[in-house]
């Protein structure tokens, strides 16, 4: 660990995701402050709602107890977030303990996903991060947590070894850059651009191209002035 | 691209709007006189004395619904809108870009290009669908503004370019009678007079400015620009500079052409006002509805934005822009990108 973050410089939890899946849209959550909606956003929201719904924040299931909504926080990441649903699973060592209940218990965050898995790490980096959030503020050992994904209705298993923490350690640095720089990183269109809530504000198509603006200026003014 | 919704014109003194479900409930005098649901709309905009119930207000905020009440006669008074959207980052670009000479005289430039272009595409069309009636003047003038166009994309000076602006102005309103096909000696257009509208020409352009006033106010808003810190127009407390800005380069292709098409078109007559005893000019409540559903439907009109290339309805015009300004002003964009009617 390089440095402890502040309270005052805590960032969402969530911007992990965005800043693997595309710099430009988490700096433009982050730094524009920009955030809209479209078809897969709504159904992901749905979808936690539906999770939560008016399920008691707490239930005990055997050698399981659930946790839903739980609050979570990382000085070393410097995020704030939320888990979905945190599992507490009887464990006979390393665990801790927890109030009402006899025993080790140790943590296990699931994250519901509206889609299904994906290939690069965003989901993943961003359960770790909860799971580093869950060892800081419990003193834990959280080897390892679960993604469940709403479209193939499955969880997928995630392991938080060395190679996960360190990239959720590097995105985390690189989202702490990004917002201290304050810039928004040039838009890159690619094929992600076609589906992204964000791409009317980010205009990938125009903004991606930096000359364009002045350009076009010039050349309405030649055009016209050929026909006036 | 973000779909224009509509907004909803409330003219009937003491209607009530209240929040059923997701509908907006209407009443007036107690009775039911309809209800709207909320996903279709994108302003509320009253005039003279409505209501509008606290929970109303508050499912209208967290859904990006703006609500503004006018006089009957069109002076905005209040409007209620969420927390203050946008970011810091932007506003201090924009409060930085508007005390910068150099950048504040280029994006200045922008709306003055933008507006004149207009100005002069709307004459031109003028000229050409009606060659028999338009004057050796408006072609003069065509060219007059195709000059003023040249002194102002070659000029990075704010003072000379309020100039270069105010002289089209001139150019335009000098020929604007000229577009005003039916002959009604009330319904000529002499010059442009606004404190009061001092005909029924200027009654009616003043009433559709102060509405594109209010939509390019929070068009602004929306992106988080601030509408009062402008580049064109002077710093004024009070005074919306940045959309009145922002307004430029739609006032001829949205409100203009809205004014003549009423007129040409014979939906708004000349018993249609009120001349008071100082020569003022006031609408009805009939004209001022008839004005309304046109200024409407212009919106919801279609077209093809030049810079992005895409398929927008007229309403969406200001947000676009104010979204462009905010990626200029964000270093995304080389320039400000005026909107030009092709």
């Amino acid at each position: 660990m390089t440095r402890l973050y502040s309270d005052d410089e805590l960032l969402a939890l969530s911007l992990l995701q965005h800043i693997m899946f595309c710099e430009r849209q988490c700096s433009l959550n982050s730094n524009e402050q920009l955030w809209f909606d479209n078809k897969l956003t709504v159904s992901g929201s749905q979808l936690h709602r539906r999770v939560h719904g008016d399920a008691p924040r707490r239930e005990k299931r055997g050698d399981v107890i659930v946790v839903r909504e739980l609050l979570l926080c990382s000085h070393s990441l410097g995020v704030t977030g939320k888990a979905d649903v945190v599992e507490f699973h009887r464990v006979s060592i390393n665990g801790i303990s927890m109030e009402g209940c006899d025993g080790l218990w140790q943590p296990f965050p699931v994250e519901y996903k509206h889609g299904k898995p994906k290939v690069d790490d965003c989901d993943r980096v961003q359960l770790c991060a909860q799971a580093i959030c869950l060892e800081e503020m419990l003193g834990a050992e959280v080897p390892e947590g679960a993604i469940f994904y709403g479209r193939i209705q499955k969880r997928e298993a995630v392991v938080f070894d060395p190679v996960m923490r360190r990239t959720t350690c590097d995105s985390a640095s690189k989202l702490h850059a990004l917002v201290e720089g304050g810039r928004n990183p040039p838009a890159v269109f690619r094929d992600g651009c076609t589906h992204c809530a964000m791409k009317d504000a980010c205009m990938p198509e125009v903004t991606g191209l930096r000359e364009k603006a002045s350009g076009y200026i010039v050349r309405a003014l030649s055009g016209n002035d050929a026909d006036g | 691209m973000k779909k224009h919704l509509n907004t909803v014109y409330v003219t009937t003194p003491g209607a009530y709007l209240s929040l059923e479900g997701e509908a907006i409930l209407v009443k007036t005098d107690g009775e039911v006189k309809g209800r709207l649901p909320m996903h279709m709309l994108e302003s509320i905009v009253c005039f003279g004395h409505v209501g509008i119930s606290p929970p109303l207000m508050f499912a209208a905020c967290e859904r990006g619904i703006c609500i503004a009440w006018f006089t009957e006669r069109g002076r905005f008074q209040a409007r209620v809108g969420g927390p203050v959207s946008g970011n810091i980052l932007l506003r201090k670009a924009q409060y930085r870009s508007s005390e910068e000479p150099s950048c504040k005289a280029q994006i200045a430039r922008s709306f003055v290009i933008g507006k004149i272009a207009n100005c002069r595409s709307i004459l031109q069309r003028n000229v050409r669908d009606h060659p028999e009636k338009a004057g050796s003047d408006a072609k003069e003038a065509v060219d007059a503004l195709s000059g003023s166009l040249r002194c102002a994309s070659e000029c990075l000076d704010v003072d000379t370019l309020r100039g270069i602006e105010g002289m089209a102005a001139n150019y335009y309103y000098g020929v604007f009678d000229g577009m005003i096909h039916v002959d009604e000696d009330s319904l000529r257009f002499r010059n442009r007079s606004r404190r009061p509208p001092l005909d029924r020409v200027n009654a009616l352009l003043s009433f559709i400015y102060t509405m594109l006033v209010h939509d390019c106010v929070s068009a602004l808003e929306g992106v988080g620009l601030d509408p009062q810190a402008g580049y064109l127009h002077a710093d004024r407390p009070g005074r919306p500079s940045l959309a009145l800005d922002l307004m430029e380069e739609f006032r001829s292709f949205i409100a203009d052409r809205l004014v003549l098409s009423l007129i040409n078109r014979r939906q708004v007559t000349p018993s249609g006002f009120t001349v008071t005893e100082t020569g003022a000019v006031l609408m009805d409540d009939d004209t001022r509805k008839t004005v309304l559903v046109g200024y409407q439907e212009r919106k919801n009109e279609e077209l093809r934005h030049p810079f992005l290339e895409e398929q927008v309805t007229v309403g969406m015009l200001p947000h676009l822009q104010a979204r462009l300004l905010a990626r200029h002003l964000r270093g995304d964009l080389d320039a400000y990108p005026p909107f030009f009617v092709k």
